[in-house]
């Protein structure tokens, strides 16, 4: 095998090879302040912001010629499938290994880019540089449940039958990443309080809509009938707009609401 | 009952189906991490998982034709007792992915969708869209975590994520008894007592700089048992898969499955056509897979596959570039495969997003450029099996169920599993036979290693009762290793280190392999290993969350890894599976059709598996003998014509 650069499609209209400048917000600990870094880095075509951030590593140097520590960021699959390297680019936030230069370049004409501003999710604890804590949406998906109570893992037969349309239903939701897009757009998720947010509320969705989720299906709503619960969303739809897997939050959102309004009736009439 | 504890390294698919299965034989699981579990490599699997089901089998499919494609599909190197009965529970593994939720494509009435896949005629792959390691790993998360929360009042899994597995701690009867590990935030360094450790801890792609897995997938965990006397098992067999999309920090992986649903491969019969690929006629293409396997066409094994894209490239049939290109087409658009947008939007939607998001072109509408590129460990940490002694008409050939060899390597009490053995796939793995295994030998091994750790010999007793000073010892060493690293002033950076292996690794170690290149990569990694020791540069100094020491650890590894690799690799002087040799006198005769060029396979001298042993800072050789008791080696060519008329003269 050759390397794979020489066999790279050049780029249509030759983009000019202005250096790719970034921006990053780092932290050298939980409890540290954070400061600014500016990097330059030799460009090439079709590059990502993961690649840009491995040459950093390799040449852990400062535009201003100042050698530094390379920057800590969370990485493994690299095409956008398991949740990892979500971060704050140019103001949104995303996954820094589907978030590509060249088409960021390509807006800029024959100008200097500007330079790409990366910042850690705001939502979620600093552990350092951009790398941040995110066991509070693992801990919520113990809260409510998140999983199928089988009875063992002894041979019993094939599983219920699910119809297309369910199974549909199903897959769209089953391809959350647990990469808090949703939560660091939303205006209800804060630091300070318990919100479980719109990740949550479709994992609920996901596991009551299961023929056999549906043993635990009461519960899975009465953990989001509290305090951080459903009544807490405030319906912006950020959640829905940034979610880069297409999730329909929305709909897990009037879905999860309904449900639980309908369970607490229902409680109400057997008491 | 005592306290006995297991420890698992890794949550892919294999670390989290051993975990859950042991929890329910009642055993405690402390499961090692370097990631949220959610997020390993297992993640990235995307064409299916195969099993002999009910409407294949009524077609002339059975557990013995899916034992026996695996078998020709590795080039006969797999051992055959795991495989068979791999076969055999494959149907039980997927109802039991069934119930526990994963969200499988399903037929009109609701039954599980079935697909063709490379190296069989039958449809028997069950998929979820294109996303089937996510969906798999994400069930199986789930019923850890509700160990870890619930079941049984919960604690019967107690996870350790952002933790890096160090060295396998062994006792005074060289048994292994714990582990030592990192936490990757605090870097605290600290032992861990388990009465079994399990590694299930992935490939090793990274050593060939771009493949098409996740950056954690080092292969350092390995390497690491390697380093403290754990044997590899055909290290030298790396699948490069056929159809990836080249980038500049990895390449991402264009499952089988597009062929499976009928996707096509091709390229313009004139080199260097510089039309856009819809604009090339029917009558100008060469879909060279159809002309030259007309039975299987587009789905033959990998290895048969990257062989022929290798070859039309070399001689200048590539795309991608003028006479040079390395690229061939994959192609979905509904002129080539008759088959609807909509339909193939529904069955292979994940990597469509894929190609689309890193390339920006629907692969839907424009056939896609795709690439070989480094995939998939065959070899990995060796592992043995008892055999069940029956006869195969009674049930026996496979593993005798229960018996606490099954899957462990040659330090007692130290298991391998999944993508880190070495024992499904022989020389080449069959696509979507890979989540199987990881599952089938995961759920498998439980009741093994509890008979091991219920019945250990030579003293007895449990880790618990292990002299603390064996723990501690093993701790300061790591400890001493670690600030060496971390003081360290040289200046080389260990990234520029590992990529300089990488590249080396993928010029001269992968699908073609000519001994003197070999040899000189191997002095290169001597070169390498000199530099690491002697002028290494740590530009962290930070004594908290520091990736980059972690990293230049493993940058160590990955060169004790390519050594072993390499070696192995120059030893075995035949073709077979995933590689094909070329006497050192026909480098550059190009000119020579590949099927001459290349060395035969030699069941004579090489049907045995490699062993390498690391023995004072070498690796050294030796070979073992492959169990053939239930199906002998065979021609293996998948029906190739015999036609070598080149493109022109057609």
């Amino acid at each position: 095998m050759t390397t794979a650069d020489s066999t790279k499609t050049p780029p249509t209209s030759p983009l000019p090879p202005f250096p790719i400048v970034l921006r990053i917000k780092r932290q050298d600990r939980p409890d540290a302040a954070p400061y600014w870094q500016t990097f330059s880095v030799p460009y090439r075509p079709n590059m990502n912001v993961t690649s840009v951030l491995q040459q950093i590593q390799s040449n852990p140097v400062t535009a201003n010629g100042e050698k530094t520590s390379p920057v800590n960021y969370d990485a493994a699959c690299l095409e956008e499938v398991c949740g990892s390297c979500t971060m704050i680019i140019n103001g949104k936030v995303q996954q820094a290994c589907s978030v590509l230069i060249d088409p960021l370049r390509a807006k800029c004409g024959n100008a200097p880019p500007p330079p790409i501003i990366i910042e850690p999710m705001s939502k979620f604890p600093v552990i350092r540089d951009l790398i941040v804590d995110r066991t509070r949406m693992f801990e919520n998906l113990k809260r409510i449940k998140g999983w199928l109570p089988i009875d063992g893992y002894y041979h019993r037969g094939p599983g219920p039958k699910v119809d297309p349309q369910t199974q549909d239903e199903l897959y769209d939701m089953s391809r959350c990443m647990t990469c808090g897009c949703c939560l660091e757009a939303c205006p209800q998720f804060t630091k300070a309080n318990t919100f479980v947010g719109a990740q949550i509320f479709s994992q609920v969705k996901y596991f009551n809509l299961h023929p056999t989720g549906q043993a635990d299906a009461d519960e899975r709503l009465e953990a989001i009938m509290g305090e951080g619960g459903i009544t807490d969303c405030g319906n912006a739809q950020n959640c829905v707009k940034v979610c880069p897997k297409d999730i329909p939050l929305l709909d897990s959102i009037g879905w999860s609401g309904r449900a639980a309004t309908i369970h607490s009736i229902k409680k109400f009439f057997s008491k | 009952m005592s306290q006995k504890r297991v420890i698992v390294v890794g949550g892919g698919l294999a670390g989290l189906s051993a975990a859950m299965k042991l929890a329910e034989e009642e055993i405690s699981v402390d499961l090692f991490s370097l990631v949220p579990v959610k997020r390993s490599h297992s993640v990235c699997a995307q064409g299916g998982i195969n099993a002999c089901n009910e409407v294949a089998r009524q077609q002339g499919y059975s557990e013995w034709e899916h034992f026996f494609e695996t078998i020709k599909g590795g080039d006969f190197l797999a051992n055959q007792a795991p495989v068979l009965d791999m076969a055999r529970q494959a149907p039980k593994v997927i109802d039991l992915l069934d119930r526990i939720g994963v969200p499988f494509n399903r037929t009109a009435e609701g039954y599980l969708a079935l697909r063709l896949f490379g190296g069989s005629l039958f449809k028997r792959t069950h998929f979820a869209g294109a996303t089937t390691g996510q969906q798999l790993l994400y069930a199986l998360d789930e019923q850890c975590r509700r160990w870890e929360a619930e079941r049984e009042g919960g604690g019967r899994i107690t996870k350790y994520e952002f933790w890096d597995f160090l060295c396998p701690v062994r006792d005074d009867h060289g048994r292994c008894v714990g582990i030592v590990a990192q936490d990757l935030r605090t870097m605290q360094i600290r032992a861990f007592r388990g009465d079994a450790v399990i590694m299930a801890t992935g490939g090793n792609g990274l050593i060939f700089g771009q493949s098409t897995m996740s950056v954690i997938c080092t292969g350092s965990a390995a390497a690491r048992c390697y380093a403290e006397g754990a044997r590899l098992g055909n290290p030298e067999f790396v699948q490069v898969h056929p159809t990836a999309i080249p980038g500049e920090d990895k390449c991402r992986l264009m499952s089988e499955s597009a062929r499976g649903e009928g996707g096509r491969i091709w390229v313009p019969r004139t080199k260097g056509d510089p039309r856009p690929a819809n604009d090339i006629p029917e009558e100008e293409r060469d879909y060279f897979l159809e002309r030259l396997y007309p039975t299987y066409k587009n789905i033959v094994p990998r290895d048969i596959a990257t062989r022929e894209i290798f070859y039309i490239c070399e001689q200048g049939y590539g795309v991608g570039g003028e006479g040079n290109g390395q690229m061939v087409y994959l192609d979905l658009t509904e002129r080539a495969t008759g088959i609807k947008y909509e339909v193939l939007k529904k069955r292979l939607g994940g990597i469509l997003e894929i190609y689309e998001k890193f390339v920006g072109v629907d692969p839907l509408l424009e056939p896609m450029k795709i690439y070989p590129a480094v995939h998939y460990s065959m070899g990995g940490l060796w592992v043995d099996f008892e055999k069940d002694t029956r006869p195969y008409e009674q049930g026996g050939g496979g593993m005798k169920e229960g018996d606490p060899k099954n899957q462990m390597t040659n330090i007692p009490g130290l298991y391998a599993v999944g993508e880190a053995d070495y024992q499904y796939h022989g020389a080449n793995r069959l696509g979507a036979n890979s989540l199987l295994s990881c599952i089938f030998a995961g759920l498998f091994m439980g009741p093994c290693v509890k008979n091991y750790i219920n019945n250990v010999k030579e003293g007895g007793g449990s880790a618990s009762d292990v002299n603390a000073s064996i723990y501690e010892a093993c701790v300061k060493d790591q400890q001493k290793l670690m600030d060496k690293l971390l003081s360290a002033d040289g200046d080389q950076n260990p990234y520029v280190i590992q990529r300089e292996l990488g590249q080396t690794m993928s010029d001269n170690v992968t699908i073609l392999r000519i001994n003197k290149r070999m040899k000189q990569t191997l002095s290169l990694i001597e070169e390498l290993k000199h530099r690491y020791q002697t002028r290494l540069g740590m530009p962290d100094g930070s004594h908290w969350s520091n990736q980059t020491l972690s990293f230049a650890r493993s940058v160590w590894d990955m060169l004790l890894l390519s050594e072993a690799i390499t070696k192995a690799a120059i030893a075995r002087d035949e073709s077979r599976g995933a590689h094909f040799k070329i006497p050192d006198e026909y480098e550059t005769r190009s000119d020579i059709p590949l099927d001459d060029r290349a060395m035969k396979r030699d069941d004579a001298n090489w049907l045995k598996t490699t062993l390498a042993t690391y023995v004072n800072g070498q690796c050294e050789l030796s070979y073992e003998l492959v169990d053939i008791s239930l199906a002998h080696p065979e021609k293996r060519d998948y029906g190739k014509t015999t036609d070598h008329r080149t493109l022109e003269t057609q």
